[in-house]
């Protein structure tokens, strides 16, 4: 019952990207209330791409901010280049006096800039110190930050939609967690993962698809298994059944090219997975 | 009825905070949920902020709207839920204690909601934090409003009933990784890593070299925490091998400690520790205990229900030492005070003379993950 048409840019997937209602339901939350989106879900279910489908859908740019390990809040903000300046100076190249020269600004920083409403991705949050969503508390709250060399505020003009992603390898931090807007994606379920494989692979036979999930059903849920394969990896384990025209009657006793769906030794060694015992 | 969510999800232990209430009215306000399927999507999105807690969401949310009958038009109830005074006349009637903080709520609420800004940021929390809620389960779901018409409202309720997210909550899901996220807490930073630039000092140096640059490296921060896993094996522990191997490769797998070792036991420690059982690899007790600095943490793991002799009798364990079973451990537990014990047994079972007594002598924590990670509260900050 989908009544009244809103009011604000909706979102519902794009012809590549298959959403589903509470996953819409999400990026039109976190669009409509201003709020960061936290996606959280297993590796490859299409966290990240979630942020290019939502920049294509609402038509606009998407600015990327991969986190690393050595990663630091103010970095998203901006650089100052300190090293570059003091260098020049030493040397006399160029105009040491003005610091904007040597500011350059990250993607948060370009974000808030912007005189557009952009999409900017935080991809893997998670993977950063565990203070550094703290430092970013405040930036993401009000959207400004300050920039003390030359004593400027930012503000932005348009709040961006902000989609962050994480792994969960690290427990975020309660005040940062209430910030945001939260979604979970789940793994697909049968009919779901038939559509984004559609989406994919248009023009592969509906028998191979269907006992390839079959199987594929099978060894994520085989229990003790240590890396569950996931949707990313199915999709390459079909295209190269594909290429390999493997016929579908083929994956009822046997497993082609398992190594492709399962990247744990342990869960390639475990019985029945490589070999055509069936299970 | 909203309120009524509210209630059910703190009722549930979800910590539900004012600036996350006010976003989800905010949210409703704005037209996001339009019908009872978005309004659980939207609730589930602002309000939860973990999959460990979409299950009870879910309950919260079948309690709360399990037989109401709602117009297509959430928003217009919602608005005349509002301006509703008499409502609260019915939560009144209906045994709600704490009335004043509800209006108190409900004023904040309509004022930010007039002002279509959120000013109650910052994580204060409505009524008593630890989720001790002065209201009852019962008799709540029937207070609300009741517009006419029949929606077509029932699938979400459906969809909550499902309890499809019951595999994610946590105190049951325990996962190696599960355990890294907790041990990954462990740590106390001082600067001895890698070295890196010191801009500060570099500028400072240079201007005092009149120019001449000069380049000032810093060392990174590292871990200090050097952890030791002491393990209890073999007979009544035989069930919790799985949940105790999974807390050792976890332990094993992060790289982040400044160094970790683990020994094993059987019942409790005496003369000898062992490096493995089978091979007979075992290092003395006493040199085990010599070599503790301040910068370890023990945590030792056992289920601590032995016979009262095996931890009470001088000379167990076919040992010249004399040493009792408790000497040992509260030479442990004097030498490195960050230690704790986690026992894999539930609570109800620690009702026993030796777990008492090791209870004393060490902080004793369950072995979940919310019983690993308030251990590794009190390794950080040991009394």
């Amino acid at each position: 019952m989908k009544t009244q048409s809103a009011s604000f840019e909706q979102f519902s997937g794009t012809s590549e990207y298959i959403s589903d209602d509470s996953l819409s339901a999400a990026v039109n939350a976190s669009s409509v209330l201003q709020r960061p989106l936290l996606v959280k879900g297993e590796p490859g279910t299409g966290k990240t791409l979630l942020a290019h489908a939502v920049s294509d859908a609402l038509g606009m740019e998407l600015l990327t901010w991969h986190i690393k390990s050595t990663t630091k809040a103010i970095e998203g903000l901006y650089v100052y280049d300190v090293v570059q300046r003091l260098n020049d100076a030493r040397f006399s190249e160029g105009d040491v006096s003005d610091i904007r020269k040597y500011i350059r600004f990250g993607p948060l920083g370009q974000a808030l800039r912007s005189d557009k409403r952009v999409v900017l991705l935080i991809d893997e949050v998670d993977k950063a110190d565990l203070e550094f969503p703290n430092d970013l508390l405040r930036e993401l709250d009000e959207m400004k930050f300050h920039i003390p060399e030359l004593n400027e505020t930012v503000t932005a003009v348009h709040r961006p939609i902000v989609i962050i992603t994480s792994n969960a390898e690290k427990e975020l931090p309660d005040a940062f967690l209430r910030r945001c807007v939260f979604h979970y994606i789940d793994f697909p379920d049968r009919d779901r993962l038939r559509k984004i494989v559609s989406v994919h692979h248009p023009d592969l036979s509906e028998q191979l698809v269907a006992s390839a999930m079959e199987k594929f059903y099978q060894v994520r849920n085989r229990p003790g298994i240590r890396k569950k394969p996931s949707t990313s990896e199915f999709l390459d384990w079909l295209t190269v059944l594909a290429s390999a025209g493997v016929d579908s009657k083929v994956l009822s006793s046997a497993m082609p090219f398992a190594g492709v769906l399962l990247k744990q030794e342990q869960d390639l060694a475990s019985p029945g997975s490589s070999r055509s015992e069936g299970w | 009825m909203f309120d009524a969510l509210l209630i059910n999800l703190r009722v549930q232990g979800l910590k539900v905070g004012v600036s996350e209430w006010l976003r989800f009215l905010d949210g409703m306000k704005k037209g996001l949920a339009t019908d009872l399927e978005q309004l659980y999507a939207l609730g589930r999105c602002v309000l939860v902020h973990s999959e460990a807690d979409y299950d009870s969401y879910d309950l919260a949310f079948a309690a709360t709207f399990e037989g109401v009958t709602l117009s297509p038009k959430i928003k217009e109830a919602f608005e005349l839920w509002l301006q509703d005074p008499k409502l609260f006349d019915e939560a009144r009637e209906s045994g709600i204690h704490d009335f004043s903080s509800l209006e108190e709520l409900m004023e904040a609420m309509n004022k930010t909601l007039a002002e279509q800004k959120e000013r109650h940021d910052g994580g204060n929390r409505w009524v008593g934090t630890g989720g001790t809620s002065p209201w009852g389960h019962s008799g709540r779901a029937n207070m609300g409003v009741r517009v006419g018409g029949s929606g077509g409202g029932r699938t979400a309720v459906r969809v909550a009933e499902e309890r499809r997210w019951k595999n994610y909550r946590q105190d049951i899901s325990l996962d190696v990784r599960d355990f890294k996220v907790a041990l990954r807490a462990l740590r106390h930073l001082i600067r001895e890593g890698a070295l890196s630039l010191d801009i500060d000092d570099t500028i400072d140096k240079t201007c005092k070299n009149a120019g001449e640059i000069e380049l000032i490296f810093r060392k990174e921060r590292a871990n200090r925490v050097r952890l030791v896993l002491l393990m209890d094996s073999g007979g009544s522990m035989n069930p919790h091998t799985a949940l105790v191997s999974r807390l050792f490769s976890a332990a094993t797998e992060s790289k982040f400690f400044k160094s970790f070792d683990h020994y094993y036991f059987h019942n409790c420690v005496y003369q000898w520790l062992y490096k493995d059982f089978e091979n007979y690899d075992r290092v003395l007790s006493s040199e085990v205990l010599r070599d503790l600095t301040h910068e370890h943490r023990l945590i030792f793991i056992g289920d601590a229900s032995m016979a009262n002799w095996e931890l009470m009798s001088p000379g167990f364990a076919f040992s010249k030492d004399q040493r009792r079973g408790i000497d040992w451990l509260q030479a442990f537990a004097k030498k490195c005070p960050g230690s704790i014990w986690l026992n894999p047994d539930p609570q109800r079972f620690w009702n026993h003379p030796t777990v008492r007594a090791i209870g004393d002598t060490f902080e004793m924590f369950p072995l979940t993950i919310e019983g690993l990670r308030d251990g590794i509260q009190f390794l950080k900050a040991p009394r």
